[in-house]
């Protein structure tokens, strides 16, 4: 229950500009150490009301001299005094949103911000009400994600929106990524209309994960949501040994392994550019399962001769040939798939199910690359079919399609950017109705291009000054937000900015590990399915 | 007019100056005190006393020599109450007309031979309740410093108060303001305002 608290009067606006903000002089009973970066304040001015973030708090003095020759600090007399006339605190101000004073501007709700408040306006702290205008209330689109800092108020996202673009998620190892994801993902499963493919390298989505520091066992998606989750594997063993019920176990044949997937490996498997082009020569010269015979080639004359007809070099073929012991060695690679996972994979997803792919044992970033783009590619290619077709009027469009991928930067580096599955589908967006959760630690490795074409980017902790750049082109208010961002806590703390939110805001993510936010995240399913059953019963 | 205390002998717009009834009742420096010209009451501030000799050219003498307390000089030599005066100089401040409390200077001057009372706390109370009436006393050009003045007027009118700090504190941050630019003089008056 929001209470209507009055809001506190913090000080009056001095100064300002709309490209860099508003200036706001403290009040001399408002406390520079009680104001935060980040807190949001509401500005009265004479016809709208503006909403804003402090993007930084200074000390000023009216006089240079009292830096010079400061007073007794023991004196609290002259301390008194001086607080907030000679010195005083001030707010630096980002304005994001007005809502004007008339009812039509009121019914439209709060607008982005194309003026500045006039003088000596009065500063707020922003309320719980004000907040809740601005962020809107939990519904059957809305999802909770987490609370603004220093707040009650609850952070809804509206989920459909979000969907609709690719979306990135960053920050340092350990910031809370992980959790992060779980909960969007929570809320794409249960609010966005939308199904979702995770590929999860480090088995933390499907069945159990563990918290920060390992201590601690947390429960994952298809614990929560067992009608709604399929989880696949690569590692039935690791599976099984972990307790994992899985529905599916992904093989994968030598013939399904493109040019494309190999040419990404370039750097992993330590191939020459030579050698990559010799990939697409050999799919040419020896068809389908070219890799199957690719690596049978026993050195032989006939062999020289092939290659010099081909023009590969013999170095360079040694070269590849390493390179594909390489994948061939990954248990899951067999020469020919007693079983479509791609199909498979499309079935559930059609169904409404949302699918998780765990790696097992298989960590390593070769494995994890190659699947996920071979997958991802040709699951792409169905729904393009399928999208196709409806718009010819054939069939109704597919369920959205979520594709969660870690390490993004591994796809999505300015070098292979171009060639990955993922690249396209970031660029061309929701066309086909895929769209991107993007999971990464370095985002300054990701192309600049596909980091403008993102939706919504929700980033935790972030030290280095390239990632912060990277996450933060192009936003306005820049520097502002770069002093936000810097500020949070390393761990349960996130900023969150672009198409999905009104205006950037940071805020701590909701609980997940304990039995209670595991029933709260799964209350409106409960009584959903409790309702189900009730009905059944009634019938029976 | 039981408050009686002096006599205006010489004014202006800006000030005037009070012979006392009585040797050495001067009001204390910074007190703040009124002279009734009807309907006008005009408001000021003790900024300068002194007592001296009614001749101007005779200078008083030493008389003792031979006594063992200054007041035993007095009382042997009774002629001294006549021959001495007190005078004190006072800034206008500021005049009622009316009900209302005007913190600038009257429209005319004090009239000679005015009688000049103490204030009343409770007067003093209405007064000191805006701090405007500093402006004249910062811009003051008289023997006594100003951040003397300001310093002792401040704490004479604080007596009165309730909250007498808090007093000081309002008084001090008006000052402040009122000397944004002139940090040395803020904080010598600064430091003259503790009680």
């Amino acid at each position: 229950m929001i209470e209507n608290k009055p809001n506190q009067a913090l000080g009056i606006v001095t100064a300002g500009s709309v490209e860099k903000g508003t200036e706001v002089r403290l009040d001399s009973n408002s406390s520079v150490e009680d104001m935060v970066v980040g807190r949001y304040v509401t500005i009265e001015g004479k016809k709208r009301r503006f909403f804003g973030m402090i993007t930084d708090i200074s000390l000023g003095v009216t006089d240079q001299e009292i830096t010079v020759s400061p007073p007794d600090t023991s004196d609290r007399f002259t301390a008194a005094v001086l607080q907030g006339t000679a010195t005083y605190g001030s707010l630096h101000v980002l304005p994001m949103l007005t809502i004007a004073g008339d009812a039509s501007s009121i019914s439209e709700g709060p607008q982005p911000v194309k003026t500045v408040p006039s003088h000596f306006s009065r500063v707020n702290l922003a309320s719980e009400i004000d907040m809740e205008l601005v962020f809107g209330k939990e519904d059957a689109s809305r999802f909770y994600i987490g609370n603004p800092l220093d707040m009650e108020t609850h952070l809804c996202l509206d989920l459909e929106t979000l969907v609709k673009r690719s979306n990135g998620i960053f920050g340092k190892s350990g910031t809370g990524k992980t959790f992060l994801t779980r909960i969007l993902l929570i809320g794409m499963l249960q609010k966005s209309r939308a199904v979702n493919l995770i590929f999860d390298m480090h088995n933390e989505y499907g069945w159990m994960g563990t918290s920060e520091g390992g201590q601690r066992q947390v429960k994952a998606l298809k614990q929560l949501f067992p009608e709604k989750v399929a989880v696949f594997t690569l590692d039935e063993e690791n599976s099984r040994r972990r307790g994992v019920s899985t529905d599916f176990v992904v093989r994968i044949g030598f013939e399904e392994i493109d040019p494309e997937d190999i040419s990404l490996l370039r750097q992993t498997l330590n191939l020459t550019e030579a050698a990559v082009e010799a990939v697409y020569q050999l799919r040419r010269k020896l068809g389908k399962d070219w890799m199957q015979r690719a690596l049978d080639l026993k050195d032989t004359e006939e062999t020289r001769d092939l290659l010099t007809e081909m023009s590969i070099h013999e170095s360079t073929f040694q070269n590849l040939k390493r390179g594909l012991g390489t994948v061939r060695r990954l248990p899951f690679i067999v020469s020919r798939s007693p079983v479509d996972a791609v199909k498979s994979i499309m079935e559930y997803l059609d169904r409404g199910m949302n699918v998780v792919l765990e790696f097992g044992r298989f960590r390593d970033i070769t494995a994890y690359v190659l699947v996920a783009n071979m997958l991802a590619r040709r699951i792409y290619a169905r729904y393009q079919e399928k999208m196709e077709s409806s718009m010819a009027g054939n069939i109704a469009a597919p369920t959205p399609l979520v594709i969660t991928i870690e390490e993004a930067h591994k796809f999505l580096n300015p070098e292979v950017a171009p060639r990955t599955i993922f690249g396209t589908i970031a660029r061309e967006m929701r066309k086909y109705n895929v769209t991107l959760l993007v999971i990464d630690q370095r985002p300054s490795a990701i192309d600049e291009e596909i980091m403008s074409q993102m939706g919504t980017k929700i980033t935790c902790l972030l030290d280095n000054e390239r990632d912060i750049d990277a996450v933060l082109a192009g936003v306005s208010g820049k520097n502002e937000l770069k002093t936000v961002l810097s500020r949070l806590a390393p761990k349960q703390q996130a900023l969150i900015f672009g198409h999905a939110v009104p205006m950037p805001v940071p805020f701590r993510p909701r609980d997940w590990g304990t039995v209670e936010s595991y029933k709260e995240f799964t209350r409106g399913e409960n009584t959903e399915r409790q309702a189900e059953k009730d009905i059944k019963d009634l019938f029976d | 007019m039981e408050n009686k205390i002096a006599e205006i002998i010489d004014a202006g717009t800006t000030d005037f100056t009070a012979e006392c009834y009585e040797l050495y009742k001067i009001p204390a420096l910074g007190s703040l005190v009124k002279t009734i010209d009807s309907p006008v009451e005009i408001f000021a501030v003790v900024c300068y006393s002194s007592t001296t000799g009614i001749e101007p050219g005779r200078r008083p003498i030493a008389r003792g020599k031979d006594e063992t307390t200054p007041e035993a000089v007095y009382q042997s030599n009774p002629q001294l109450l006549k021959l001495l005066r007190s005078e004190f100089q006072a800034l206008v401040v500021g005049f009622k007309n009316g009900d209302k409390i005007l913190p600038y200077l009257p429209p005319a001057p004090a009239r000679i031979h005015g009688f000049v009372l103490v204030c009343s706390p409770l007067e003093i109370a209405e007064f000191s309740r805006s701090f405007e009436f500093l402006t004249l006393l910062i811009k003051s050009d008289t023997q006594t410093p100003p951040e003397e003045l300001i310093a002792a007027t401040m704490r004479e009118m604080s007596r009165v108060q309730p909250d007498p700090q808090a007093f000081l504190i309002a008084a001090g941050k008006k000052i402040v303001t009122l000397l944004s630019g002139d940090y040395r003089r803020t904080k010598a008056i600064l430091g003259r305002l503790s009680l």
